[in-house]
């Protein structure tokens, strides 16, 4: 992969060599801390056990149901044209944005005790649904992966050149044997990479499991860890649990590495493909009822915050304000930091990789794994580090937008390498030959090809920032907090009414930034 | 204790220091959330405090009891708090080994506690019996026991505690121990079916009961006392089990990295007045460990007295609190 | 077969097509025009893939304008993408005689022959990336000449090919229709293509599809569209 022709200059060595020693620090460092912490020979006790099986069970089981409902799902919205089928291709294409414990206060106001399929199913004398435990944290992390899996699968469809089809049509080819010879291989191709992604989001899913984990039943690796250093005070035994879910989420992140397809965020798929089969009567019957459940399941939640949010969005407290805003500092400080390291960490790659492919080829990968590193683990072994030193609990700020930086990073170098390394070969030689240096060759030839992709990676660590409930949780002093912080403790007080109005005001805020970062990428450039 | 707070924002955020004045000193105590919350004694107790002490009185919610001396520990030398007020006798002498609390200089001769206390670091400020809550007009045959409690139809569920994290649930943790010291694991096998979910802390378990998340939950047999005086409800009682309801006292002590040592013994003095004590029963609906001179106020009498009151000597309840919470991970695991 | 457009009018968006004109029996037809001018379109009104807003198409007489691709007497061959990549060579010319890829001896008979007439003698157990991208070419004709459709439709099947490969096609395609007795249309963009193997040519351009007229004339000489379009 030979990008570029460019000499490495100190500057790359500089710029390039912090941010990734930054980043191995923050995953690697961590783990080590970890490691030297844990008591490695320590037994597991028969709790231990059944934490990481009901860890890894939740896991196969959400990602299974999870691909099971985006299969036809992706197929009726990749066929069937309708109103509003862009928009929910849209929205099934950022669902990063929409904070987790916003949407798990949606699908409380729906699945819990008291919500509304309760109160409706109680009319037919039948007992309310219990959410809690390994039932509630399925169907949160099932709702936040259908559309991540059926945008996968309908990029799966887009791939298939559209003279399959006509192909099928002309040899008279029937709905089934168009699922064996081309629906079939094409799942085949995508499925395993979509499985491992999910599994490995399950595995390592933090606020589902504290809002709807039920007690020592429903804990997972990282609720145990957190238990175990705010309540317990046993940072062996939080380094031993990191260690194990260290192990787990590497296993699982070199697999994805090895077998998945990275997924496209920002590009378009709205082709309209006709397909001849399918046109009886059934299959629309079908289409329409999975469009509908998934619709209903996906958006019911969400309209349920709006409803009950939009009123007490105008009543907060002002503390609630107070930790807006500290949320949307840390959010753009970890912008700000995941886009300077994922760019300065390219601008390496870009010219390592003439000279040294192998050692840049490491680089990529090695970055790309921090996806296999939580955000937990990495918060934990920070923790376990600096306390020694100074009080964790003075720098919860800061150490939130490090930590989040670190987890936006596998995602903006993946948009943002590319296009360095494109932008290098399309116009690096011609700046050069125009004898353009240093900043302004940056400025000039190379930044404006950089904008769109930085734009959206800035809006997508802002926002995945804005709704971090995490590492937060480990390090808030009683003083501060952000705004999902805030709002899963109004949610356990149950003030249900403030916590709709901080959510509320939470994922417009995730948007809005979103929207801001990336707008700005696309301003006063006609790049094609 | 009240815990009959939730519904305020104003208690999460009672973490965000509110401008004072620059020169008045500041104690700062770290307490349960309820404590704080506009419904708790934090309001009161902070207003008649500041009355006396030219000062201006910090009150911090930093989770439920147990997580506040976990917090505490992670703090160590370097917390802001001079006094930590909400651990129970659980807990004190896990936390006496700490090293991080200072010895009171308090007399203690006018407390009034069903036991005989005598402690250096802390100070008990009020009781109260743990005991199942439960709505007598849904609930027409509560159960009388653990075991019958065991044997309640399946869809009957109970909320309780997390006792690494709060002092209510490690008191139903030593609860079932006292009673069953032999059967404790087999007691948790049979509640485990029971159980909807365990919170972290008093709060969320009581306002899920609230909310008709769940049939019964573990609070005091003084909780249906706030419901009879300030609500006017007397839909709410405590179920009385024949083995007897462990008792828990609740204590403050001065933090020995303490600033302002001065003030914080003035505070610990302050506690056990007649000023501090009047407001406990009503806002923290809990017994005051000094009676007040108006004694307790009209409703407390309907509350239920239990045949037998247990309670574990703080000195071994650390031990027994492992191993019980072994078990109670192991039953309620599987 | 004969093939009539009746005032056919297709509109997608900012594009339009109207045709109105008639192919006789067994002729080689040539489409040529400007890109995004409707060649493809036309190909696609005639096979079935794009229904027209309003007008016929008739096919040997009959009124195939609501029947399904499959249905009706065309096979159409693309660019590219005209073999499914994860089934042999053999399985993707069996899929021109039953879908189902259960064949009788007889019916793989017919298989090896169908190869063995498009050069493959001995490819059947190739898969599609093995092929070069003359040969995956050659595969899909052997599964069109399988399919003993009447019309066939090449829509720039050989653009990825270099000059000689090209030729060589032609002159295979060429003679497969001429044996079959099979009406030819084929789009492109080279006039020297539609001088080699066309009969007569349809310019399609501004979308309007004109009427089929004789090859040579036609190039010998040009209107001002075509003139425009092949810059000389």
């Amino acid at each position: 992969m030979a990008y570029s022709t460019q000499p490495i200059k100190l500057i790359h060595l500089i710029f390039g060599s912090s941010a990734f020693a930054l980043l191995l620090l923050l995953t690697l460092g961590t783990v080590l801390v970890l490691w030297l912490n844990a008591d490695i020979k320590a037994t597991l006790s028969s709790s231990d056990w059944s934490i990481i099986r009901f860890t890894v069970s939740q896991a196969i089981v959400s990602a299974t149901i999870s691909v099971l409902i985006a299969i036809p799902t992706a197929r009726a919205l990749f066929f069937r044209n309708f109103k509003g089928r862009k928009f929910i291709l849209t929205i099934m294409g950022a669902p990063f944005i929409l904070p987790t414990i916003v949407a798990i206060l949606g699908i409380i106001a729906v699945w819990g005790r008291s919500g509304y399929i309760s109160e409706f199913i109680s009319n037919f004398n039948i007992n309310p649904l219990n959410i809690y435990g390994f039932t509630g944290v399925v169907l949160a992390h099932v709702f936040f992966n259908i559309p991540l899996a059926t945008r996968f699968i309908v990029q799966g469809w887009a791939a298939i050149p559209i003279e399959h089809f006509r192909l099928s049509a002309q040899l008279g080819i029937n709905t089934s044997g168009i699922s064996q010879h081309i629906e079939r291989p094409m799942l085949k191709s995508v499925i395993p990479g979509i499985f491992l992604i999910i599994f490995l989001l399950c595995i390592s899913s933090f606020a589902v499991a504290l809002a709807l984990g039920g007690g020592p039943k429903a804990t997972t690796i990282e609720l145990a860890i957190y238990q175990s250093l705010r309540f317990d005070f046993n940072f062996a035994k939080a380094a031993q649990l990191g260690i194990i879910q260290f192990s787990l989420c590497a296993i699982l992140g070199i697999m994805t590495v090895l077998f998945s397809k990275p997924v496209q965020f920002s590009s378009g798929l709205d082709i309209k493909i006709e397909r001849w089969d399918r046109t009886h009567f059934r299959y629309l019957l079908f289409d329409i009822f999975i469009l509908t459940f998934v619709c209903l399941f996906l958006f019911l939640p969400l309209l349920s915050i709006f409803i009950r949010g939009i009123i007490p969005i105008f009543s907060l407290p002002n503390t609630v304000w107070i930790a807006a805003f500290n949320s949307i500092l840390v959010a753009i400080v970890s912008s700000i930091i995941s886009i300077g390291m994922a760019i300065s960490m390219s601008g390496l790659i870009v010219r390592v990789s003439h000279k040294f492919p192998i050692t840049s080829q490491t680089i990529e990968i090695v970055s790309f794994l921090t996806l296999a590193a939580s955000p937990f683990i990495i918060g934990t072994g920070l923790f376990i580090l600096i306390f020694p030193y100074i009080s964790p609990f003075t720098i919860a700020l800061p150490i939130t937008a490090l930590v989040n930086a670190a987890m936006a990073l596998p995602f903006a170098l993946r948009m943002i390498l590319p296009a360095m390394a494109r932008a290098e070969k399309n116009y690096g030689k011609l700046a050069d030959s125009l004898g353009m240096t240093k900043f302004s060759r940056f400025r000039i030839a190379i930044w404006p090809r950089l904008r769109r992709p930085v734009g959206f990676s800035a809006g997508l660590a802002a926002a995945l920032s804005m709704g971090d409930l995490g590492v937060i949780t480990l390090f808030a002093p009683v003083d501060v907090a952000t705004l999902p912080l805030i709002m899963y403790r109004l949610m356990s007080s149950y003030q249900i009414s403030a916590a709709s109005g901080v959510a509320l005001l939470l994922v417009s805020l995730s948007i809005l930034l979103f929207w801001v970062f990336d707008r700005g990428g696309q301003l006063e450039h006609n790049i094609r | 204790m009240n815990k009959f707070i939730n519904f305020a924002a104003g208690f999460l955020l009672a973490s965000v220091t509110t401008a004072s004045a620059d020169d008045l000193p500041k104690l700062t105590i770290y307490t349960y959330d309820s404590f704080v919350s506009d419904w708790g004694p934090g309001p009161a107790i902070k207003k008649a405090f500041e009355k006396t002490c030219n000062c201006e009185l910090n009150l911090v919610g930093a989770g439920d009891g147990a997580a506040l001396l976990s917090r505490l520990q992670l703090e160590g030398m370097r917390t802001q708090a001079d006094i930590a007020l909400g651990l129970d006798t659980n807990l004190t002498a896990r936390a006496a080994s700490t090293g991080l609390f200072a010895n009171h200089n308090n007399s203690l001769k006018n407390l009034n506690l069903p036991i005989d206390w005598s402690d250096d670091l802390f100070i008990p400020y009020d009781w109260g019996y743990f005991a199942f809550i439960y709505d007598n007009i849904k609930v027409k045959n509560p159960p009388k026991s653990f075991q019958e409690l065991i044997m309640m139809p399946d869809d009957f569920k109970i909320v309780i505690q997390d006792p690494r994290s709060s002092t209510p649930g490690l008191g139903l943790l030593l609860w079932v121990k006292e009673a069953y010291p032999d059967r404790a694991a087999e007691i948790w096998e049979g509640l485990a079916p029971k159980i909807l979910t365990v919170t972290a802390g008093w709060s969320e378990a009581y306002g899920m009961f609230t909310e008709g998340e769940a049939d019964m939950v573990l609070s005091y047999t003084t909780s249906p006392a706030y419901h009879i005086i300030a609500e006017n409800d007397e839909t709410k009682s405590a179920a009385n089990f024949d083995e007897g309801h462990y008792m828990q006292i609740e204590v403050a002590a001065k933090l020995a990295s303490s600033k302002n040592p001065v003030l914080a013994d003035k505070f610990l003095e302050f506690m056990t007045s007649n000023d501090f004590q009047s407001i406990i029963p009503t806002t923290n609906w809990m017994y005051p460990a000094v009676l007040a001179k108006n004694g307790l106020p009209d409703g407390f009498e309907k509350l239920i007295s239990p045949s037998k009151s247990l309670l574990i000597p703080s000195d071994k309840a650390e031990n027994v609190r492992s191993e019980a919470l072994s078990e109670w991970l192991t039953a309620l695991s599987q | 077969m004969s093939i009539t457009l009746d005032n056919i009018k297709l509109s997608h968006g900012a594009f339009n097509l109207t045709a109105n004109l008639k192919i006789e029996s067994a002729k080689k037809i040539a489409i040529i025009g400007p890109s995004g001018g409707g060649k493809s379109t036309l190909l696609s009104t005639i096979s079935g893939f794009k229904s027209p807003d309003q007008g016929k198409v008739f096919i040997n007489g009959n009124d195939v304008t609501l029947t399904s691709p499959s249905e009706r007497p065309v096979a159409l061959l693309f660019q590219d993408h005209n073999l499914f990549p994860h089934l042999s060579v053999k399985k993707n010319v069996s899929l021109g005689i039953n879908t189902s890829l259960n064949l009788t001896e007889t019916e793989l008979d017919i298989v090896n022959k169908a190869l063995s007439r498009v050069g493959l003698k001995n490819y059947d157990n190739k898969m599609p990336f093995e092929l070069s991208g003359g040969e995956q070419q050659r595969v899909a004709l052997a599964r069109c000449l399988l399919r003993k459709k009447p019309v066939l439709c090449l829509d720039e099947p050989f653009a990825a090919l270099g000059p000689a490969m090209k030729k060589e096609m032609l002159s295979l395609v060429k003679e497969i229709v001429e044996s079959t007795n099979a009406t030819l249309l084929m789009v492109t963009h080279q006039p020297e293509d539609a001088l080699h193997i066309s009969d007569e040519t349809i310019l399609v351009s501004g979308g309007i599809a004109n009427i089929p007229e004789n090859t040579s004339e036609l190039f010998s000489d040009p209107p001002p569209e075509l003139i425009k379009y092949l810059g000389a």
